[in-house]
């Protein structure tokens, strides 16, 4: 059995009251990472749209509009993840900086990554019409960016995961044997098919109002690109049945797994089932009617996606909660060893003084 | 240190944090604190002469920034906390204990530069007439507030590191955030960035505006006069900030400014510094008085300036607060003040939870034809030492890269033996020959295991790895409660 190694917190108080920092990091990670999905669903749809395009010429047009999306969405999900990194650093000292330490490299290769992920996609977007003549590169420009956006999910994914489990960070060496780790590798896929899904309901916002006068000379009905836009919302959800199970079942069991965390994921796969239905619906509409159930299908994403932060979060209190108080113990131990220790030396020099 | 240790053996901790952080206050300062009110002026100034030429050339500057702050400039910022987070984490969670809601407000205050910087680039070319435009203008004015903003909360967390103040008495937010070196270095700091966005617009405007348009005289001359009116507030500003820098830090001025082995070259170096100074000023009144006459290579010179002049700052301020990371509270290896009278009585080794497996190299120091207890005692003593070295050097010292201590150790004893006796007498009074090094925080046995692994440097220049690569091995804990309670027995013995 592994040695499960407790070290001790930083000794300051906590600045603001817990539940408020669990506020701020579920509340504000779940808009954060709606922002990355619409970024990478938007350029991995962008760039697929764009190959169709290469034979269709209207599929350009709309990759274009897709790709249009993505600079603004990549600026808020930036800046929207400080705030959930602020809270991860103040409620999870420990175990975050632990999981930094120990992927470091990968970490902090984060930001080259993602600076250049983002000068590229500055350049598939504004070098579009310019770039007319050499579609090959500037093809290839898309594809770079969705490789790397493809990538720092799993970065940010390995980290997460290792930082549960205390008891394996004696045990890993490097990313890559952390990337190993059970339940990595179906979460990814969970993100994963989040980011066409979510972009896809992205797609039905912005198209669904659109005039057909607007729409004139695209060489697309509003309806078509209402209707193309559910698929990309309903097929990746249907896939979810499948992956989100696996993803569920291949995390660590802990002892007395609160049923709470039973309750949430159940609670999450009817509601599912609800909107993913409405989505069919949708997508077999006539043209003068598709789009009516948008605003519930949204409602439902956003109570989906509400249990699935609650649950992610039950189940991480319920990962570290038994360590945190063995932390909090050798922490207190510390600091009453630091004070002995001062008050022994203190009277040591007033002793020794004439 | 209670983490596994991240390690940067040839390039360095601090190497990683400086590049990040100099890079992102170079953006921050140059290309949206003060960009941003320069770029609302211009738009405004060619509003108010209904010429378009100024507006072309304001919302090509203004793009150009976008491009970098939206995407360098953002990233950066996070990108310190993750270095931190990964060189440091002791001193940035302890900063997040202080500063939450300093923190929490800036990042409520980013989200809204962002949105800014959204909204004023991307409505640049709809929002051109009347009332929309003037709204525009407006909006160009609230994001260059907005930017300055979020510098003016970060800029009290950097002067808290070097003078806490209050704080230590108090431990509240407001005692921290109104440090003393806090309002100087804003007043610093704002002109500079303010004098920076001009120097770079001066560079800029050579490539959107052709030498025969008048504009490009005109915009010279206009943006040369933006800049000289910030630079005495740069001066005064940062006569100011340099009167509250902690006395005992203005000692570490030379090292600061020049590492330990330059150090006797403060004095040239200042003549270079001013030099460049008045090679800005020149310029810039050339710009203004004679901007016909001003080459566009000759631009390069105030811009490649400034950006090395405003990079070398921030090292000096980073290093000048040694041997702290936050003034009299936190060494620089991470371990607090307060816990000295602990460590240097049980011993560092006695309070961490992670151990640094020894390398293959570094195992070949210890000789294998030793009898087999003797091999696996010296090993011991080996793996203690690396542990030393690792929890209490490795924060700023690599073992041969930058700020190795083989360099260190080479330029004191040269090529005689680095014995343990040598080595142990240096370190353990270091701090009283090097004011920026902390005292040595281990106690007697862990100074002799330090020099142990200090003498197999001697003949192993392969790097150290860090966690991040090699993992980490867990001390047992009853090793370490051991070694907790038989310390202070064996100092009662002696």
């Amino acid at each position: 059995m592994n040695q499960i190694p407790v070290p001790r917190d930083i000794p300051l108080p906590m600045p603001a009251p817990e539940p408020l920092l669990v506020v701020v990091l579920v509340f504000f990670f779940l808009l954060h990472i709606a922002f990355v999905n619409f970024m990478v669903g938007g350029a991995l749809i962008s760039v697929w749209y764009e190959l169709k395009g290469l034979k269709e010429r209207r599929y350009d047009r709309l990759a274009y509009e897709v790709a249009s999306t993505i600079t603004a969405n990549k600026s808020i999900a930036v800046v929207l993840g400080v705030g959930p990194l602020l809270a991860i650093n103040t409620l999870y000292t420990v175990y975050f900086y632990t999981a930094n330490a120990l992927t470091g490299t990968f970490w902090i290769s984060i930001i080259p990554l993602v600076v250049v992920a983002f000068l590229l996609t500055y350049a598939h977007k504004y070098l579009w019409h310019a770039m007319e003549g050499q579609k090959g590169l500037h093809i290839a420009i898309g594809m770079a960016s969705c490789l790397i956006f493809l990538f720092i999910p799993l970065i940010f994914l390995t980290n997460v995961n290792l930082m549960l489990f205390p008891e394996k960070w004696g045990t890993v060496q490097g990313f890559f044997s952390a990337l190993l780790l059970p339940n990595v590798l179906p979460r990814y896929a969970h993100f994963l098919l989040a980011c066409p899904a979510m972009t896809g309901l992205l797609m039905v916002w912005l198209f669904r109002r659109r005039s057909e006068a607007s729409l004139a000379g695209t060489g697309w009905r509003r309806d078509e690109l209402v209707r193309t836009s559910y698929r990309w919302a309903l097929w990746p959800t249907v896939g979810q049945f499948v992956v989100g199970p696996v993803a569920l079942l291949t995390l660590p069991t802990l002892q007395g797994t609160p049923a709470t965390l039973m309750g949430i994921f159940g609670l999450a796969i009817l509601v599912s089932i609800w909107m993913t239905m409405l989505m069919f619906v949708e997508t077999r509409r006539p043209a003068a009617r598709i789009g009516g159930s948008f605003v519930s299908i949204c409602g439902l994403m956003v109570v989906v996606v509400g249990l699935m932060g609650a649950g992610r979060h039950v189940y991480r209190e319920a990962a570290v909660a038994p360590h945190r108080e063995l932390v909090r113990a050798k922490t207190e131990d510390y600091m009453r060893r630091v004070d002995e220790a001062n008050r022994a030396a203190g009277a040591a020099s007033r002793a020794v003084r004439p | 240190m209670d983490f596994p240790v991240f390690h940067l053996d040839v390039f360095g901790n601090r190497g990683l944090i400086a590049v990040i952080a100099v890079l992102h206050v170079l953006i921050n300062h140059g290309l949206a604190v003060g960009m941003m009110p320069l770029v609302a002026c211009m738009e405004w100034y060619g509003h108010r002469k209904q010429d378009p030429r100024w507006d072309r050339l304001a919302y090509r500057i203004l793009f150009v920034s976008f491009l970098v702050t939206t995407t360098v400039g953002a990233l950066t910022g996070v990108g310190i906390w993750l270095s931190v987070s990964l060189v440091n984490p002791y001193s940035i969670g302890s900063l997040i204990r202080v500063f939450f809601w300093a923190w929490f407000v800036e990042w409520l205050v980013f989200i809204t530069e962002v949105c800014l910087i959204l909204a004023y680039t991307l409505t640049w070319k709809s929002w051109r007439e009347g009332a929309a435009k003037r709204r525009h203008i407006q909006l160009g004015f609230a994001l260059g507030l907005f930017s300055w903003i979020t510098m003016a909360i970060i800029v009290s967390i950097l002067g808290f590191m070097m003078d806490p103040g209050n704080w230590l008495s108090e431990n509240t937010l407001l005692a921290g955030f109104s440090n003393p070196v806090y309002l100087p270095q804003l007043a610093f700091r704002t002109p500079l960035a303010a004098a920076m966005a001009g120097i770079i617009t001066l560079f800029l405007i050579p490539f959107f505006v052709g030498r025969d348009d008048p504009l490009r005289n005109e915009a010279t001359r206009a943006v040369g006069i933006w800049t000289l009116l910030f630079a005495p507030f740069v001066v005064a500003g940062g006569y100011w900030y340099f009167s509250v820098v902690p006395a005992a830090m203005k000692d570490n001025l030379a090292v600061s400014t020049l590492t330990l082995q330059f150090s006797g070259w403060l004095d040239d170096f200042l003549w270079i510094v001013l030099a460049t100074v008045v090679a800005i000023l020149v310029i810039v009144q050339i710009a203004i008085k004679r901007p016909g006459l001003l080459p566009r290579v000759a631009t390069v010179v105030p811009f490649v300036a400034i950006l090395w002049l405003t990079g070398h700052f921030e090292r000096v301020r980073e290093f000048i607060r040694k041997p702290y990371i936050i003034g009299q509270y936190m060494y620089a290896n991470g371990l607090r003040v307060e816990d000295y009278a602990l460590l240097q009585r049980d011993g560092v080794l006695a309070y961490a939870t992670y151990s640094n497996p020894l390398t293959e190299a570094e195992k070949k120091f210890v000789r294998a034809d030793l009898p087999e207890a003797e091999r696996i005692a010296m090993l011991a003593r080996l793996q203690k030492g690396k542990d030393v070295f690792m929890d209490t050097c490795s924060r700023c010292h690599t073992t041969h890269g930058v700020n190795g201590v083989a360099g260190h150790l080479q330029r004191m004893f040269g090529d005689a033996r680095w014995t343990p006796d040598l080595t142990a007498d240096y370190v353990a009074n270091m701090h009283n020959a090097q004011p920026y090094m902390p005292p040595f925080p281990g106690n007697k046995d862990e100074l002799g295991f330090l020099a142990t692994y200090l003498e197999q440097l001697q003949g192993n220049r392969t790097p150290v790895p860090g966690a991040q690569q090699a993992g980490i091995a867990i001390r047992p804990e009853g090793e370490s409660k051991l070694a907790a309670d038989e310390a202070p027995m064996q100092g009662a013995r002696k």
